[in-house]
């Protein structure tokens, strides 16, 4: 029997209200015991945490791994290191891969990938509709059956609303979350960045915050109409926070995402021409992002996701219009969170640990599965986090095959000092 | 490599948006003299003799880069002129690589135009010659906005305290960002004026003023520079028809004669005649569009002179 004892850690699991120095044995890649003191057998591997805090597995429901069809950027295989090594235990991997994971050979494929991995759980996601054109939708059921955790068309919105209404009755034959992005494609028609003044200098085509806020309003009507669970990705206007708090508060099934980049960073950082600070949605305004970060505190956005983009260097070598969007973020993520919520007072530690762990396993069902907690029979996975590192980052040291980041140089505090997957170390910060 | 020296302007021009009033004086001031070069019976000077200047047209365009070549030729630089028709780039050649491949041919200046806002600056960090932004996507395109600055201060003799108003696209509209930082940084007051479909977001932060009715800016401006109607991004809805936008917005010969006082009328070209301005006018008493013309050339070779190392005034902050 494989025995690991991480002592005298403060050990944060919201998902049991604990929050308190204490031991947790692994055994046989389940948790077997928390609590003070415990003995281990003789053979068990021991990890000193004093001073850590350890914590259930950090969980990424929002990642994109580009395989198949953009190995260049990152692979299924270095993803799931690069998820390892920013703390994360598990990762939701999306389905616009090129081909789209819209059959159940594909989502196999990814699981079987996931599995050879060697990183963080990969589990897939598949399409709502086939080859994500919002025309028709794939076979749900069958997706679901290859490991589907979730439907999700990420990377472009489902624009028909019948077929999302659709989606949303079909899926509770499965209890499945129809995860959608937000994106009214007649507002945002070719838009860049956010819609403001900084666009207006810069000469790019500015996306107003109504092409999310519409689409929002209109999801959360239509999970309110079908029942279904609906769970909206990287949200980035004040508007949508409202919205989404207010539909929350009717009991609607919705679960939300904040990203680290949209609750740190404002459209300042695309000047001039950044092409690592272009996203979809685009970063905007303080008052954006300040909605953001007192959403995550709220719980209005239940779930913190990187929504993980990686990019070759060459292809953000571009002018701005022509570069693609998106930031890669599993390496930042936990240091960004720490840095902007907890250190600034805005949540405690607990919360960040039930934002990035407890939440984001509920969400995608995981926490059936038994991840996002630490009760004795859960899943053995566990990030311990150093929430008084310092460090500077430096893109060169990513694991993750692409380095599109706007954060490079920037100091932050906290970071994954270790990552247990099912009781074995993932991962360990080597200074 | 043949690193350009670092003028009073800098090493590139970009925009107007960064340039001090001073800068921008220093170029129209120095073009002032270079006008008669081209009035001459043999247009030419030796000052950038040696020097070599690529135009790099990655976009359409016959006036700014024929006004360019015309600079370069009568300055006595050796120019080279690529459009993306028939280069590399059709091949798929990326920008970076175009800007390594001009680097590794020793060139002094580059001109660039491209459909991308902030191409000029992206070419400008990677290479060490000077480089011109001859109009990148939506973004600036400089040496119009100092042309336009250049007549209207032949014909009005300062551009401190004028009412200048931009009417038309300025949503896409290049020369209205430069047009608007070059006019303000000289002391003029700026409107806009067109259907807010046509108006970028927050303008009235760039400290313009923005007028729903082309008569009260006929009425309210000095100075009118009318833009072309980009009759391409037209099927996006922006206007109902061309017919009801020269109703409502066209400069037309009535509106312009019921006006109090003297009126300028510029339009950087080309025009739609009988949309956004009528023939009756354009060619009109009120229309120095022509003079523009000449005096692209001129402000060109300002630029290329100032940016090859050209003097600096004195007491310059060179």
């Amino acid at each position: 029997m494989s025995r690991v004892l991480i002592r005298g850690g403060r050990v944060v699991d919201p998902s049991q209200g604990m929050d308190a120095v204490a031991d947790v044995l692994i055994a046989d890649g389940r948790v077997a015991r928390v609590g003070e003191g415990i003995d281990a057998p003789e053979g068990t591997e021991t990890v000193d945490a004093s001073g850590l805090v350890v914590a259930p597995g950090l969980i990424d429901v929002h990642v994109h791994l580009r395989e198949p069809g953009g190995e260049h950027k990152e692979t299924i295989a270095t993803g799931a290191r690069a998820a390892a090594a920013g703390g994360f235990t598990a990762v939701v991997a999306m389905p616009n891969t090129d081909p789209p994971i819209d059959s159940i050979a594909l989502v196999g494929y990814v699981k079987a990938a996931g599995l050879r991995a060697g990183g963080a759980r990969v589990f897939p996601s598949g399409c709502i509709t086939l080859g994500q054109k919002g025309e028709q939708l794939t076979e749900i059921g069958e997706l679901v059956s290859a490991g589907a955790v979730c439907v999700t068309d990420d990377g472009r919105p489902v624009m028909n609303a019948g077929l999302l209404r659709m989606a949303l009755e079909y899926a509770q034959s499965f209890d499945l979350p129809v995860a959608v992005h937000e994106e009214e494609l007649t507002l945002s028609r070719g838009g860049t960045m956010n819609e403001g003044i900084i666009a207006t200098r810069l000469g790019l085509t500015g996306i107003p915050n109504a092409a999310e806020d519409v689409m929002i309003a209109r999801d959360l009507m239509l999970a309110e109409l079908t029942g279904g669970r609906l769970h909206i990705q990287h949200v980035a206007t004040r508007t949508g926070v409202e919205l989404i708090r207010a539909a929350k508060a009717k009991g609607v099934r919705v679960t939300a995402e904040g990203s680290p980049h949209h609750f740190t960073l404002t459209d300042e950082a695309v000047e001039w021409y950044n092409t690592n600070a272009k996203m979809n949605p685009p970063l905007r305004s303080a008052a954006d992002r300040d909605a953001v970060r007192a959403g995550v505190a709220d719980g209005t956005l239940d779930v913190i996701a990187t929504d993980h983009a990686p990019h070759h260097y060459d292809e953000k070598e571009q002018a701005f219009e022509d570069a693609p969007n998106g930031i890669v973020g599993l390496e930042t993520a936990v240091g960004l969170a720490y840095t902007e919520l907890v250190a600034t007072g805005l949540i405690d530690l607990p919360t960040l640990v039930e934002r990035m762990s407890c939440a984001p396993a509920r969400s995608m069902n995981l926490d059936r599965i038994g991840l996002g907690s630490l009760r004795p029979g859960s899943a053995g996975d566990v990030t311990i986090l150093d929430p008084m590192a310092e460090w500077t980052v430096d893109p060169a040291r990513f694991v993750s095959l692409s380095k599109n980041t706007p954060f490079g140089g920037r100091k932050l505090r906290c970071r994954a000092v270790r990552t247990l997957i099912g009781g074995q170390t993932a991962w360990q910060y080597n200074a | 490599m043949s690193a350009a020296p670092t003028s009073f302007l800098g090493k590139d021009l970009l925009a107007l948006e960064p340039l001090t009033a001073e800068q921008i004086r220093l170029i129209l001031d120095t073009a002032e003299p270079l006008k008669e070069i081209s009035e001459r019976q043999i247009k030419k000077v030796p000052t950038l003799r040696g020097k070599t200047v690529v135009n790099l047209f990655f976009e359409a365009s016959t006036r700014t880069r024929i006004s360019f070549e015309f600079a370069e030729k009568r300055m006595s630089a050796d120019t080279v002129s690529i459009a993306a028709s028939g280069s590399s780039v059709q091949k798929g050649e990326t920008l970076v690589d175009t800007a390594r491949n001009l680097e590794a041919m020793r060139i002094d200046m580059v001109v660039i135009r491209h459909a991308s806002s902030g191409a000029a600056r992206f070419l400008a960090e990677r290479i060490e010659s000077s480089v011109i932004n001859a109009g990148d996507g939506k973004h600036e395109h400089p040496t119009q906005g100092l042309l336009d600055l250049l007549t209207i201060r032949d014909h009005r003799g300062t551009i401190e305290g004028l009412k200048v108003c931009i009417c038309g696209d300025v949503l896409h509209s290049r020369v209205a960002r430069s047009n608007i930082h070059g006019l303000k940084r000289l002391g003029a007051e700026v409107g806009v004026c067109g259907p807010l479909t046509l108006m970028p977001a927050d303008v009235d932060a760039l400290g313009v003023r923005w007028f729903n009715r082309i008569e009260a800016a006929i009425e309210w401006a000095d100075v009118l520079n009318v833009l072309r109607l980009q009759l391409e991004r037209m099927k996006g809805g922006f206007i109902p028809s061309l017919r009801e936008y020269n109703r409502v917005f066209g400069v037309t010969r009535a509106r312009v004669e019921a006006k109090q006082g003297d009126l300028l009328i510029l339009h950087p070209g080309p025009m739609n005649r009988g949309v956004e301005i009528d023939s009756d006018v354009a060619d009109g008493p009120h229309s120095v569009i022509l003079q523009q013309v000449t005096n692209g050339v001129a402000v060109r070779m300002a630029v290329l002179y100032l940016l090859a190392g050209g003097p600096a005034p004195e007491g310059g902050d060179a």
